[in-house]
């Protein structure tokens, strides 16, 4: 990008600039014309759903809206939703780090399976991954007469909700660390190693420094689709209102009784974290991309210093 | 042998850590439902993928995904297209909303262009008058639909723009293409697999999709209703086999999106290491 400007404006030759920008860019009207064609989707697809939520939720004043978060209801499906985000994203954030030391730092059979197998919850529908949870452990599942025999309730309870949010978040953070920690590589691991460092001393003073923002980043994602996680934890939910409902739960309950001002309350409350999560994930993703390509630098480097030796 | 190519400390923990948590996550409960699946028998399982209402949650959920997949891959090139080439004031904060339905809770998402649609209310009441209605019709679907699978697009092809030099641009206008034809002969066949892999990707999200589109949809039976809602129809009825088969048949047809996607993409990175 830098160069693709720099050429434009050569010190000193302007007409020449002039007509190679012209040749490779669209004529003004044309650049302005597509500028606003994607301005206006912007405004309606992203834009407006956004503005709707918040006035919806203050539909009815400021009181209103304070009040909403008052009810015993909807407070307890934020408790639900902090409970089981608790749960699921430092579950997915280990296993996150275990899949990506695994997979970029040993050559071993079934690896390609493995990558594959970590990525299936992102492409399937999220109700599948309600579905399968209840295949096994439902009433009619392959482990519900034992279940029952013992006393013990996972679908429409908590631990249902918890499995089917790890399910759909469960790609996240493995996904954001395994090409970072590919491109830079293991040189500075094997040192320490050399020097006498210990597994997690390595993995402490010199991994987790190193790929803290793709960290970050598979985090913050990871937790805001666990906190806004519907399709999922809608089948294995009871979905009663103060016991086994979560935000985006009580969200659908709210609105089907046609409770909309606090329906919109809450979901302004979860539009504010997705909102933070944009700001949260635009900053890793620039700090992330400045040591990913210090990654890909030392890993150029010695073929660098192989060409001019 | 594995102490040969294991330097680094770890490997069994770590590996052993991976397929255990995995297993319990997605390996077994995927087999369960396949087991499940099975167990009803094949008569069954014809019998629940081919009947009537579930065929016609094909129509909509295949049908209306490939349009909202289409209008993404038009608007998605457009904006990855002014992202990476023009300087505009706000482009940064544009690039930045552009993950907002990846962010943004899917039952949010629902409501709000639920309220955004229906008649009475904010574009709904501009396009009442008109004779058009959006929410609870198939229209409100392909709205939601392509919502949900936009960002997908953008973050496809925007790389792939990026990297193209300009070289190739200037070479072709040296040698007198006009600023279409080089458009058309040089900058788009390179982009073309790029393009194709976001609106394969846009199309299984779309597909997927759950939480956005059955508040709009309004759930009309043999018109608007779409294939996941069939797997939470038959759950609450404690259908297992009919729920298993149909999620059976959805996993599939995702795999079939998804490998699809991944064969566009290698060869869209081909084209860029040979470009």
């Amino acid at each position: 990008m830098a160069s693709f400007i720099d050429f434009r404006n050569p010190p000193g030759s302007d007409r020449r600039a002039d007509s190679a920008f012209r040749a490779t860019s669209e004529p003004l009207w044309v650049r302005r014309m597509l500028i606003g064609i994607v301005l206006a989707f912007f405004i309606l697809f992203l834009g407006l759903p956004l503005v709707v939520v918040f006035q919806g939720a203050l539909a009815k004043g400021t009181e209103h809206f304070v009040a909403a978060f008052r009810d015993y209801d909807i407070l307890h499906s934020v408790l639900m939703t902090l409970t089981v985000t608790l749960i699921s994203v430092p579950a997915n954030t280990l296993f996150g780090i275990a899949a990506a030391w695994s997979i970029t730092r040993y050559r071993f059979f079934g690896r390609q399976a493995l990558l594959a197998l970590i990525d299936l919850p992102l492409w399937v529908s999220p109700v599948i991954g309600g579905l399968v949870y209840v295949l096994l452990y439902g009433r009619r599942g392959y482990m519900g007469p034992w279940l029952q025999a013992h006393d013990i309730k996972i679908i429409f309870a908590l631990p249902g909700m918890v499995l089917a949010t790890t399910f759909v978040t469960f790609p996240f953070v493995a996904r954001s660390l395994i090409p970072l920690m590919q491109a830079q590589g293991c040189e500075e691991e094997e040192a320490a190693l050399t020097l006498g460092a210990g597994g997690f001393q390595i993995l402490r003073r010199i991994t987790l420094p190193k790929i803290k923002w793709g960290l970050f980043y598979g985090v913050i994602l990871c937790n805001a689709r666990a906190m806004g996680e519907f399709g999922a934890v809608s089948v294995v939910s009871a979905k009663i209102s103060g016991k086994t409902n979560t935000m985006p739960l009580e969200i659908e309950r709210l609105y089907g009784d046609l409770l909309f001002a606090d329906a919109f309350a809450v979901a302004s409350a979860l539009s504010l974290l997705a909102l933070v999560t944009l700001i949260l994930k635009t900053l890793a993703e620039w700090k992330n991309r400045r040591q990913f390509e210090a990654g890909q630098r030392a890993l150029l480097e010695p073929t660098i210093e192989g060409a001019t030796n | 042998m594995s102490k040969k190519r294991h330097i680094l400390p770890g490997f069994h923990l770590s590996l052993g850590w991976t397929v255990t948590w995995l297993s319990l996550i997605v390996l077994l409960p995927v087999i369960a439902l396949a087991g499940k699946t099975a167990s009803g028998g094949w008569e069954h399982f014809w019998e629940t993928v081919t009947d009537p209402e579930v065929v016609a949650t094909y129509r909509v959920t295949f049908g209306i995904s490939l349009i909202a997949a289409i209008i993404n891959g038009v608007f998605g090139f457009l904006a990855a297209w002014i992202f990476a080439r023009y300087e505009f004031p706000g482009r940064r904060l544009l690039e930045a909303a552009t993950d907002l339905p990846f962010a943004l809770p899917t039952a949010v998402a629902g409501i709000a262009l639920t309220a955004l649609y229906s008649p009475n209310e904010w574009i709904g009441k501009y396009l009442e008058p008109l004779g058009i209605k959006i929410a609870f019709t198939p229209a409100g679907v392909l709205i939601a639909m392509t919502f949900i699978g936009f960002p997908f697009v953008v973050r496809a092809v925007q790389p792939v723009i990026t990297e193209l030099s300009s070289d190739v641009e200037e070479a072709a206008a040296c040698l007198g293409a006009s600023r279409w034809q080089t458009l058309r002969h040089v900058v788009l066949p390179p982009l073309l697999p790029a393009l194709l892999a976001g609106i394969i990707m846009s199309y299984g999200r779309a597909v997927g999709e759950y939480g956005s589109i059955v508040f709009i949809s309004g759930n009309i039976p043999f018109r608007t209703e779409i294939t996941p809602l069939m797997i939470v129809t038959k759950l609450e009825q404690y259908d297992y086999t009919g729920a298993a088969a149909i999620g059976f048949t959805m996993l599939a047809a995702s795999l079939v999106i998804v490998v699809i996607g991944n064969k566009l993409q290698s060869w869209g990175n081909r084209f860029r290491k040979s470009a």
